[in-house]
């Protein structure tokens, strides 16, 4: 392997480092290029003298240059931020429908709220607004407390039954389980039922009517297309928070979920309320 | 005091001076002598119509419309646009330029398997570059010998006035170099105004000083260094030629032995050959080598060392091409008939007759020896990707349609038990003029379309305007009653029409949805 010796044909002296026969030749290197490699050996130093470099034990060199990455981000995230001031102080300023006729006001604020949404409102409703069983879907049409921007607005600034704030959406249903008995439960759960779909014992259904009549048309009101003043859900849709089967529906006749949702204003302030309602109002079932 | 006498050991260095082999070389200054015939001719010519291209094309000027740059070739990498001439290519229209490339690189096998490095010999930026400033130090400093006996002179007023007069012109033709980079990458009139007053993007100014830099350095102070160390070409070279590629040649079989004596040798009966041995072809060489040592990484094939040897030939009253382009085949043929069949060294008379002139018996290049099956190859697939190319210029579409199907949600039903589907839909309108494209759904009976932000009843067609040269980017809800509605996934066309070209493109796209509701 290391034999040193001198190329027969270019009468170089080989390295002695042999390959399969072929040996490799111990030219001189160009001096500009060695002068080179020295030269990017200085600027490495000098540049782990600029910058932060060495290790210590517990932190590291920090270099003349006063170069921080950390100080980078920061730098850039207040550039960012002040890009954004302009936007926020005009959505702080301006009402709903003012913000909704500005198209680039507008499209900040829905993707400010889109934004917003995955941190704070995926956890119940869902990453793509789809809710789930007890937690409403915010992409269709179907709204409890009303699906008008200022009505979105005035649901996240205040939650439903949230209970230590005086502005929440409040109602409730009454258990009917201690109020009504059995037969009458399953009669006006088939009539329920029976209004967006079909059921499996029709006869149920006329008793139900009479049911329905005496206890639920003060809220659900006589045709039965709910009530936003009190969040009381359409029963003729094919939407239901808590399932539209009999049994589902006779379930919440008996004893009623109530979902809560948290007031936002205090957390959030007023422009990411803004922002968040024109993003929910944006998904395809605002009015 | 008796007189000490102190042995001399038996002992030597182990690495002694005078063998001890050098690590690190210094450039050899080379001083390349004026040369004159075909070869500089086209030389010339290559030069001036390559410089010619490089700085004069951002300048050319090009009729778009009112909507897009009137410049020629544009790199317009604000709005991410290539422009050049008719063609205006989008960011994902980037491999016609990967085809160019591949055509370049099929090209520089076909040019170096049939004429060696013409494309280091003549094109090459680092050529041609050095051989401009070539010229700028002939004018200043006088030509070879002229130069060789100014740098060996001490430094004196003279000398500092030369040198600095060359190194300034040498600055200025760097700074013009990186200057006309930038051109070609914002409109070049407005841009030169900015660059002279300061307004111009500080990438420019770097821009400018980076290309400044390695021109001077590159074309001024290193030169064949750059070609022999810097670059992979001449390594990859060995793998392009072949037998019959025609690359600059000493021809030994007519010029060993070499002589400089030859009134002396020829009545002694002392082959001569026709190498004269007058070093016309290395004091020619701007890479410093010696042709006649055979074909060497080093060499460029710039050809100028055929021009020099060919005067010598004509003061010496022999024929041309002592020097020449040849193939190995042909050499390696004559090498044969002047050494017999390689039983002696090479013998003059044997590729001559008697009357002197040469033998019938030698090999000469023939145009065929270019057309041969690896040449065909060559030409194939560089003609198939510029075929293909061109074809796929001429039809390609000018109005695109991209859609995306939401995924979160798929579907949402809505109150009355219909099912909604989100689509974002890319309308790419990529000519330079407004159009009004007219966007329609094909298949899911019943479906509607409801599009965000713009005012329309729902339907099944909807016309919007589109900026010239630009992406127009649509969410559209397309909504399906429950009593139409069909399996898990239907396919339907989303189509969008330019109905004042009846330029058209479709997209096929899946309509979700829920179980429940099926």
């Amino acid at each position: 392997m290391s034999d040193e010796q001198i190329d027969d044909i270019s009468g170089v002296s080989t390295t002695g480092h042999e390959w399969d026969g072929i040996r490799e030749l111990n030219n001189p290197l160009p001096r500009w290029w060695i002068t080179t490699f020295y030269v990017t050996i200085a600027w490495a130093i000098g540049y782990t003298i600029a910058y932060p470099a060495w290790p210590l034990l517990h932190s590291a060199t920090k270099g003349v240059l006063g170069y921080s990455s950390r100080n980078g981000v920061n730098n850039e995230l207040a550039a960012a931020e002040a890009g954004k001031g302009k936007y926020v102080a005009a959505i702080e300023s301006k009402s709903l429908p003012e913000i909704a006729a500005d198209d680039a006001l507008r499209e900040f604020a829905i993707a400010a709220g889109g934004a917003a949404y995955k941190v704070n409102c995926t956890q119940c409703h869902g990453s793509g607004a789809q809710g789930s069983k007890g937690f409403p879907n915010l992409n269709d049409d179907d709204w409890l407390w009303g699906g008008k921007a200022e009505q979105i607005e005035q649901t996240i600034m205040h939650g439903i039954r949230f209970a230590s704030d005086p502005d929440t959406r409040l109602s409730e249903m009454p258990a009917f389980g201690d109020l009504i008995t059995a037969d009458q439960i399953a009669q006006v759960s088939a009539y329920v039922a029976s209004l967006s779909g079909k059921v499996k014992d029709a006869s149920l259904i006329e008793p139900g009517s009479k049911v329905f009549a005496e206890n639920c048309v003060a809220c659900h009101g006589d045709n039965a297309k709910g009530n936003r003043e009190f969040g009381a859900p359409d029963l003729t849709d094919s939407i239901w928070l808590y399932g539209g089967g009999e049994t589902a529906i006779a379930a919440q006749v008996r004893g009623p979920k109530h979902g809560v949702m948290p007031a936002w204003l205090g957390r959030l302030g007023e422009a990411k309320v803004k922002e968040l309602a024109l993003y929910v109002h944006s998904l395809g079932g605002g009015e | 005091m008796g007189e000490t006498r102190i042995g001399r050991l038996e002992a030597s260095p182990a690495n002694p001076s005078k063998t001890r082999p050098t690590r690190y070389a210094a450039r050899k200054k080379i001083f390349p002598k004026r040369t004159s015939g075909n070869f500089r001719h086209f030389k010339w010519l290559v030069m001036a119509i390559t410089l010619g291209i490089y700085y004069l094309t951002p300048w050319l000027r090009w009729n778009r419309g009112p909507f897009a740059p009137d410049q020629a070739v544009l790199v317009d990498l604000a709005n991410s646009r290539f422009y050049f001439f008719l063609i205006e290519i989008w960011p994902q229209e980037f491999y016609y330029v990967s085809g160019l490339l591949v055509m370049a690189g099929i090209g520089l096998f076909l040019i170096t398997s049939t004429v060696g490095r013409a494309w280091c010999g003549y094109t090459c930026p680092q050529t041609v570059w050095v051989d401009l400033f070539l010229v700028v130090e002939r004018a200043i400093e006088g030509d070879r010998n002229a130069r060789m006996k100014l740098d060996a002179h001490p430094w004196t007023a003279r000398k500092l006035v030369l040198r600095a007069t060359k190194h300034a012109i040498w600055l200025i033709i760097a700074v013009a170099t990186g200057g006309a980079w930038i051109f070609y990458f914002a409109d070049a009139p407005m841009l030169i105004g900015q660059v002279f007053t300061g307004a111009a993007a500080p990438a420019a100014y770097v821009t400018i000083a980076v290309l400044t830099a390695t021109t001077y350095t590159f074309g001024g102070l290193m030169r064949e260094q750059v070609c022999t160390y810097m670059c992979p070409w001449p390594r990859i070279q060995a793998a392009m030629l072949d037998e019959n590629s025609l690359t600059v040649t000493y021809n030994d079989w007519r010029g060993e032995p070499r002589s400089r004596h030859a009134k002396k040798a020829l009545p002694a009966g002392q082959p001569v050959g026709d190498c004269v041995d007058c070093n016309a072809c290395v004091a020619a060489c701007p890479m410093g080598i010696d042709i006649r040592d055979g074909q060497q990484l080093e060499c460029i094939t710039c050809a100028l060392c055929i021009d020099a040897c060919k005067d010598v030939m004509d003061k010496l009253g022999k024929e041309h091409g002592l020097i020449s382009y040849a193939t190995l085949s042909d050499y390696s043929a004559n090498m044969a008939v002047a050494t017999a069949g390689g039983s002696s060294t090479v013998n003059p008379s044997l590729v001559r007759t008697d009357e002197g002139k040469f033998s019938d018996s030698l090999a000469h290049f023939h145009i065929r020896k270019i057309f041969r099956l690896r040449t065909f190859i060559y030409l194939g697939a560089w003609s198939a990707v510029g075929l293909a190319l061109v074809y796929s210029l001429l039809t390609r579409e000018r109005l695109e349609l991209n859609v995306l199907h939401d995924r979160n949600p798929q579907f949402v039903t809505l109150s009355d038990g219909s099912i909604r589907n989100g689509y974002t839909v890319k309308l790419l309108n990529m000519i330079p003029e407004p159009r009004t494209i007219v966007v329609t759904i094909q298949g899911l009976p019943g479906a509607e379309m409801s599009v965000v932000g713009i005012d329309l009843p729902a339907g099944r067609s909807f016309a919007v305007p589109v900026e010239p040269d630009r992406l127009k980017m649509l969410k559209i809800f397309v909504r399906q009653p429950a009593d139409r509605l069909g399996g898990a996934a239907q396919t339907f066309k989303f189509r969008a029409e330019d109905k004042a070209s009846f330029e058209a493109d479709e997209y096929t796209a899946t309509f979700s949805t829920p179980e429940i509701a099926r």
